[in-house]
């Protein structure tokens, strides 16, 4: 009897969240799909139904001109092509930057560890939108960083930094960076220093053994941080629409604005697969890190 | 090794400035005079008057408080339902639906906001179309998508720390005779209950601060607070908003101030108590 209570409290406490996540994340998401191979239409909802009845009978409607508009259209492979460009860039400049602090935090006393943790921490409890905003005021031609190179005499005209490509991967790099941070810190936190040291008495020079054992070592906590950072940043909205350009979209926005603006559910669904698509390989990749993560934890 | 450590340690005193440099130069310059906002009006300023003009702008008071309350049930709800599959995927081994939960609760945090947040909607609109609900969207679906997101991150939370203890004292509470639930209110809730509070908190910062997804399921009449600043700010900077995202990292930063000096203080009466039992234990005679 305790044993089928238990069975039954159990199934109740995985069954709940797991019917939740059906209910509102993959359902929704087959709704999607399904929605992507519909044709746009004048009514409400805005596309053609899966199954229609003709002669009393039903038949499946499926349509794929959703997906042969993006793909002749130059504008959306442009838009998806320079989305892995930005991304890519600033995946790699969150590295460059992220590693050495996540280095130096590792390697810093156990005091002022948790307070450097901290610092790289808070920003990320305050606004995102807020964060890239503060952006507008450094970057625009009137902007703080114009204004001090002007009075110090470096540039005597504006530069134009506010949407360009620098804006947006500064707009990146800078919302992103604790996201690659704390997984490299978490890896380097563990390293043996005593293979370090052993490598210093064998003769080899300081860069020769960070190259030889701690790069190849913290591989698994640069994968995890880059793709962190990768995956949001690919459809990112908020920074390529406050600091971006204008005449280059990012894919994110490709998809809100055919939603919004074209009210196309079709093509911004086909827009939101092909998206999926293109992130199926490295969320998969960051779900079995993680997973790793937690039975190392064990 | 001395210069690799020099170089790592410059690279993080320039990376910490880099992070506040930002934050700090909009909190100087919403005390500005000057409408121009990044002119500095030394003539006039500092000023509160930014200050004053935002707490008289009923539209962004009435979108906070629809912000905080919104954050408030999409904490809760993400933090019960986030607490039962961290549980599930730390405690029951393999079970079936236990990929299905792992992959369902890690995918949200790193699936593009724009996906998560179009997939909401359509679904909405789908069954509004199937059974009639809900009326069109508003708070109560913002409400539903931010649970959904936010659950995620609780299970993370919460599955880690589980993960961190092992289940012997949960088995020896079984094994005297304790029921499912009592030991899970007895044992079980109060070890985890610190990544349950940091993950509410978590939580609350995350719907607070969505605009993406909320975009997406929100309707006429609920704006959020993030929806009415980026309608401010997309076509460049106004000053009261550097008030108020002054006033919203200074409440941040007393927050995370109070909790660390709070988590110390429980720090050191843990190791004071321990030091305690020890000398507790060593006064005591041997009993063998």
């Amino acid at each position: 009897m305790a044993r089928l209570t238990q069975a039954a409290g159990r199934r109740l406490v995985a069954g709940v969240p797991i019917l939740w996540l059906l209910l509102l994340f993959l359902i929704p998401f087959i709704i999607v799909f399904r929605i992507s191979f519909s044709e746009v239409r004048l009514a409400i909802p805005p596309y053609t139904p899966l199954i229609s009845w003709r002669h009393g009978a039903p038949s499946l409607e499926l349509y794929g001109s959703a997906y042969s508009f993006l793909f002749t259209d130059p504008l959306y492979i442009s838009s998806y092509l320079y989305s892995l460009k930005v991304a890519a860039v600033s995946t790699l400049c969150c590295l460059c930057i992220g590693y050495p602090m996540a280095y130096a935090i590792a390697r810093s006393g156990a005091a002022s560890r948790p307070v450097l943790l901290m610092l790289v921490v808070l920003p990320f409890w305050t606004s995102f939108l807020l964060r890239v905003y503060a952006w507008i005021g450094l970057l625009k031609n009137t902007g703080v960083i114009n204004n001090a190179l002007m009075y110090l005499g470096v540039i005597h005209h504006p530069v134009a930094l506010l949407q360009t490509d620098f804006a947006v991967y500064i707009g990146i790099v800078y919302s992103y960076l604790p996201f690659m941070i704390l997984p490299l810190y978490a890896n380097l936190e563990k390293h043996d220093m005593a293979l370090l040291e052993a490598a210093a008495d064998l003769g080899a020079r300081p860069l020769r053994a960070f190259l030889r054992i701690t790069l190849p070592q913290s591989f698994a906590g640069i994968l995890a941080g880059s793709l962190l950072v990768f995956i949001p940043a690919v459809g990112e909205y908020i920074i390529p629409t406050l600091l971006g350009r204008t005449d280059q979209l990012m894919i994110g926005r490709v998809l809100s604005d055919e939603f919004f603006e074209n009210r196309d559910w079709p093509v911004a669904s086909a827009v939101a697969i092909l998206i999926l698509l293109l992130l199926v390989m490295p969320i998969m990749l960051f779900q079995r890190l993680e997973r790793r993560q937690l039975e190392a934890v064990k | 090794m001395k210069s690799r450590g020099l170089f790592a340690r410059l690279a993080l005193v320039l990376g910490l400035v880099f992070l506040y440099v930002p934050i700090l130069s909009m909190m100087v310059f919403s005390f500005n005079n000057s409408r121009l906002v990044t002119v500095w009006d030394a003539a006039h300023s500092p000023t509160l008057k930014w200050y004053a003009a935002l707490l008289s702008n009923g539209q962004i008071l009435g979108a906070a408080w629809l912000s905080i309350r919104i954050a408030l049930i999409s904490a809760s709800g993400a933090v019960v339902l986030g607490t039962l599959a961290g549980m599930a995927l730390a405690r029951f081994g393999a079970f079936r639906g236990r990929l299905l939960l792992a992959g369902m609760t890690a995918a949200p945090i790193v699936m593009p906001e724009v996906i998560t947040g179009l997939s909401l909607l359509l679904l909405f609109v789908a069954t509004e179309q199937l059974i009639g609900w809900p009326k069109g969207v508003g708070a109560v679906t913002i409400t539903l998508a931010h649970i959904t997101f936010c659950m995620a991150y609780v299970t993370v939370v919460v599955q880690s720390r589980l993960a961190g203890f092992d289940e012997s004292l949960e088995e020896a509470a079984m094994d005297l005779g304790a029921r499912p639930l009592q030991v899970f209110l007895r044992i079980t809730l109060p070890l985890i209950l610190p990544a349950i509070g940091s993950g509410w908190l978590l939580a609350f910062t995350l719907s607070w601060d969505d605009l993406v997804i909320t975009q997406f399921v929100a309707g006429p009449g609920s704006s959020t607070l993030p929806m009415v600043i980026f309608s401010k700010v997309r076509f460049g900077v106004t000053p009261d908003v550097n008030a108020l995202a002054t006033i919203m990292v200074l409440i941040v930063a007393t927050g995370i101030a109070i909790a660390t000096v709070w988590m110390r203080y429980q720090q050191r009466r843990r190791e004071r108590d321990l030091q305690l039992a020890a000398a507790a234990n060593l006064s005591e005679p041997l009993q063998s």
